[in-house]
């Protein structure tokens, strides 16, 4: 088996996977790093989306070997000696979750959304979504939650 | 999956010597690896060109825009050249799939792959590009042959894609709600060659409609094509749309694509 090495949240990370590893089983089965999570594995649900050198990707369309040599960031990564990140605390302050499976997903496309666009309105936020499916909460406290950690990201 | 064996070139030649067999190639994976997941497809090996760099980038100048096969939607969509020269292309990259489909998807997969729905063939064919490979250069109008199927050969690899800049060009997809695919999107665009109508969604692959091409050459403005409509013979039906349906579409949408291009 091929072995596959890439840093994750800041770490070096090596396994030996068979080439049809996915990124996903990566991250959870040979990492332990189980935050990420797999919902309809079909590309849709957006609960695996995970960064891939900066970018978010569905790691359940991905396969590890595909990641070799990148730096990857999984929710795991985000807060910082033990303070939760903006965006992270913002779902929190916002109710921006209830069964809470989504949000892995949700926080990291979120993170993206507002490196891409710093300050969104909230149509931006909406439509930048669209990969990530939440069946809780009709979106309206994710959206508070992206649109109030924006404004605590900058700097 | 079936198993298969990984391999990741790092020249175009080195990929082409290892296509062989039942080797399959793949770059941003997107619908590729969907289809290795239900086991539609049982390859040997996955050649993944996604990090061949001579493959990557945008480069506009001399009345063309050219894109390299491994080049993201995301990117595309993003790109000042792109937005500068024909903005229509940039909108159809921005409305493909979602964000995390777009970072990874790439143009020379979509074409290659000719999924009925996708957008950019409806692009390839609307704005007249050129396809090149690593063996020859392809028309637009004779690279897409059929559902899932193009000119290209069993060892040949696309390398870019080369649009002229038009006059003026839009895109209007109806989009599935649920995949962002195309149930019905129409590309035109007034160019030097005349009006070219480029239908994608609506049938078994990309198509053009002469009569509408014909109406918007001599007047080009919605109106021009308000009464043509499109026969539903040989249209695609499915639980999302009968083939009326999508006939009707291809009237709407192109009417709103001659309007976002600015006629």
């Amino acid at each position: 088996m091929p072995t596959v090495s890439m840093k994750v949240n800041g770490q070096d990370a090596s396994a030996d996977v068979e080439p049809r590893t996915l990124l996903v089983q990566y991250l959870r089965e040979h990492l332990n790093l189980t935050g990420t999570h797999v919902g309809c594995d079909t590309s849709q649900c957006g609960a695996c989306v995970v960064h891939v050198d900066g970018r978010s990707v569905k790691s359940c369309t991905m396969l590890a070997m595909q990641a070799a040599g990148s730096e990857v960031t999984t929710i795991e990564g985000l807060a910082q000696n033990g303070e939760l990140h903006p965006m992270q605390e913002a779902f929190k302050e916002n109710h921006g979750l209830q069964c809470g499976f989504c949000t892995p997903g949700m926080i990291m496309s979120a993170i993206d959304l507002v490196n891409r666009h710093p300050n969104p309105d909230e149509q931006t936020v909406r439509e930048e979504l669209e990969g990530n499916i939440c069946r809780c909460t009709g979106y309206h406290n994710i959206v508070k939650a992206v649109l109030d950690a924006s404004g605590k990201m900058g700097g | 999956m079936y198993e298969f064996d990984y391999q990741r070139p790092s020249s175009l030649s080195e990929a082409a010597s290892m296509l062989s067999g039942e080797a399959t190639l793949m770059a941003g994976g997107q619908t590729l690896i969907p289809t290795l997941k239900q086991r539609l497809a049982m390859p040997s090996a996955v050649i993944d060109i996604g990090g061949i760099a001579e493959l990557s980038g945008i480069s506009a100048g001399g009345g063309s825009v050219s894109i390299g096969a491994t080049t993201r939607h995301a990117a595309v969509a993003d790109s000042a050249d792109v937005k500068g020269a024909i903005p229509a292309l940039a909108k159809l990259a921005e409305g493909i799939g979602d964000p995390q489909v777009r970072n990874m998807g790439t143009i020379g997969g979509s074409i290659a792959n000719n999924d009925p729905a996708a957008d950019y063939p409806a692009a390839v064919v609307g704005l007249g590009a050129t396809v090149h490979t690593n063996k020859r250069e392809i028309a637009a109008d004779n690279f897409f042959t059929g559902m899932f199927e193009t000119a290209l050969a069993e060892d040949e690899i696309v390398t870019k894609v080369v649009f002229p800049v038009p006059e003026k060009a839009g895109y209007m997809k109806f989009p599935n709600p649920a995949s962002r695919y195309a149930m019905v999107g129409v590309f035109v665009a007034q160019t030097g060659g005349g009006v070219r109508v480029a239908v994608t969604g609506a049938g078994p692959s990309v198509f053009r409609v002469a009569e509408m091409e014909s109406a918007l050459g001599g007047n080009f403005w919605a109106s021009a094509i308000e009464g043509i409509s499109v026969s539903a013979d040989g249209l695609n039906a499915d639980i999302h749309g009968s083939a009326a349906y999508r006939a009707h579409l291809v009237g709407v949408m192109a009417r709103r694509a001659v309007a976002e291009a600015g006629g």
